[in-house]
């Protein structure tokens, strides 16, 4: 088969520092242009578990998961890694209401949020990255390791390589978003339970599913988009929406933590004006009250006390 | 216990604590030679040369500590050599930090402890402000704000090197939860702000009062800076001096010697 040479000496499409929203530890101004919001809808009651999206996720990324042991369950690897940016969740749960046994499938990775917590929490400058299409990416030349976006995530998603000591998660498959295609994982899946599009898409989308889900029983399905962290450009369809939890943990009420707020927010310039204080008072004080120096008295007094005379 | 020991117990029941707590191993009065003025001896080359790691290690953390505090002195990671170094290097600095630092502690803690004098000197702190040492009660070894900062130092540093830990990336994060380690990262940053602001009171403090930087650099005073800030040590030492036979200056033989408070 003929294969033509890639074009050389053009520019790789990609998003730019124009298409930022937001920078951490940093401010950009607001883009000239937006892009629309996207978003990838994950169904899980149509999810069969066949892992291909961690797959497609793999070869697309070019990741190298290591090989690792038999733990008792579908689930492998055993946790999102540096190496894994997406993972196949499985619970079996008893539903009490009918007594039967629930596939509760769940493709866990990064949500996308709004308001993403690694963003808020990260210190280096550029580190991390949203586009104005609403995709959080880590850029990995400005990242220094530290693992704050690790405790502002409130999903639990960032891992931290101990190889090049970067932090790591899924990037919407951002370079691939960027010439029009969707996220290898989404590609991949052979039922239809990953879908991309703009985000005002898959919520419609969403909604007939959650209709459909209604009419076979399940009258607490619904979207999850959650509101705490402004919605998220990475959503899911349960047929229990009313307890997220159920699903390998999924956070009822994600949030920022107060905490990383607090660190983050007002008790940054508490600090640095306490120090600033501190530093001013000194001054003031030196110029105002002068030097306590030792006088005449002193020496004399400290002289005759220590008396050489012995 | 020993029939002498008893009988200076019974002669005067505080004197015995007063030494230990005021007077340390090394303080010494020394005399002047050839028109110098009488020396105090404070701190020997050991104690100084620890208190300098400290101080460096403490500068250190501090700069590449508020780099990453705030966007605004992400700029200081430059002088580590960059972001990944500065965030590996802090932790280990840490380390080095906390080792030094409770050497030191081991030397100085009983000197440190609070007595009742320290009460009236923190009753008349304006006296102290001003510079009204007269209006003062005579201090021993350390005033009541020197043992402030040392127990203050004491306790942040126990703080951070814990809470440290806990946010230590690269070796710890497994063994704790994230609520943990978020709970961690804001105790560390709060601890760090009130370590520094006693740092900038401790070096005021030590520019303010003329005379004190020698301390750590010579290990003297003058006796005229001992008899207006800390009278009582040094009418501990002289009476310390009288009672035992006069000392021939082996060790201060040369001007160089005394210079460096050997």
């Amino acid at each position: 088969m003929f294969m033509p040479n890639a074009p050389v000496g053009q520019p790789v499409p990609g998003f730019t520092d124009a298409d930022l929203v937001k920078r951490s530890a940093s401010t950009v101004p607001e883009p000239a242009r937006k892009l629309t919001e996207v978003a990838k809808l994950i169904d899980i009651s149509k999810c069969i578990g066949c892992k291909a999206c961690q797959s497609a996720c793999i070869e697309w990324n070019d990741t190298h998961p290591e090989m690792e042991s038999f733990q008792g369950t579908y689930m492998n690897p055993h946790d999102l890694t540096p190496n894994m940016f997406t993972l196949m969740r499985f619970n079996e749960w008893t539903n009490p209401e009918t007594d039967k046994l629930e596939w509760l499938i769940r493709k866990d990775g990064c949500m996308h949020c709004s308001d993403p917590g690694c963003l808020k929490a990260c210190p280096a400058p550029g580190a991390i990255v949203q586009y104005s299409n609403g995709i959080v990416d880590f850029v990995h030349d400005n990242c220094i390791g530290c693992g704050y976006c690790v405790k502002g995530c409130p999903f639990n998603i960032p891992r931290i390589s101990q190889t090049d000591h970067k932090a790591y998660k899924c990037t919407l498959c951002s370079d691939r978003v960027a010439v029009g295609q969707g996220p290898a994982c989404a590609k991949a899946c052979p039922t239809h339970a990953i879908s991309f599009g703009t985000k005002d898409e898959m919520k419609a989308e969403a909604a007939t599913r959650v209709k459909d889900l209604n009419g076979r029983g399940y009258a607490n399905a619904g979207l999850y988009d959650p509101p705490g962290v402004g919605g998220t450009h990475v959503m899911y369809v349960l047929q229990h929406a009313d307890k997220p939890h159920i699903y390998n943990d999924l956070p009822d009420n994600p949030k920022i933590s107060s905490l990383v707020q607090a660190w983050k927010g007002a008790g940054k310039f508490a600090g640095l004006a306490l120090i600033g204080f501190a530093a001013v008072a000194s001054a003031a004080h030196a110029v105002f009250a002068g030097q306590n120096k030792v006088t005449k008295h002193d020496e004399d007094e400290g002289e005759a006390l220590t008396g050489t005379d012995a | 216990m020993s029939e002498a020991l008893r009988d200076t117990d019974r002669l005067d029941p505080n004197r015995k604590i007063e030494h230990r707590t005021m007077v340390q191993p090394g303080d010494a009065i020394t005399p002047g030679t050839a028109g110098t003025p009488v020396t105090v001896k404070r701190y020997g080359p050991l104690a100084r040369l620890n208190h300098w790691v400290v101080a460096f290690s403490l500068i250190a953390l501090a700069l590449s500590g508020l780099a990453l505090y705030t966007p605004y002195l992400y700029f200081l990671t430059n002088l580590f050599g960059g972001g990944q170094t500065t965030r590996w290097i802090h932790p280990w600095i840490g380390v080095l930090l906390f080792v030094s630092f409770y050497v030191f502690f081991a030397q100085l803690w009983r000197a440190n402890l609070f007595n009742r004098d320290d009460v009236t000197w923190v009753m008349r702190f304006k006296d102290v402000v001003a510079g009204n040492e007269d209006r003062l009660p005579e201090m021993g070894k350390y005033n009541a704000g020197q043992k402030f900062v040392f127990w203050g130092m004491s306790a942040l540093i126990l703080v951070l090197i814990g809470s440290g830990i806990v946010i230590w990336q690269e070796y710890f994060s497994v063994y704790t939860a994230i609520e943990t380690q978020r709970w961690a990262a804001l105790l560390h940053a709060a601890a760090a702000i009130v370590i520094i602001l006693i740092w900038i009171t401790h070096v005021y403090a030590s520019i303010w009062i003329q005379g004190t930087m020698r301390a750590m650099t010579r290990g003297n005073v003058t006796a005229g800076w001992a008899y207006r800030h800390h009278r009582k040590w040094l009418k501990q030492l002289s009476g310390l001096r009288r009672k035992t036979a006069p000392q021939p200056n082996t060790t201060e033989r040369t001007e160089t010697a005394k210079h460096l408070g050997l």
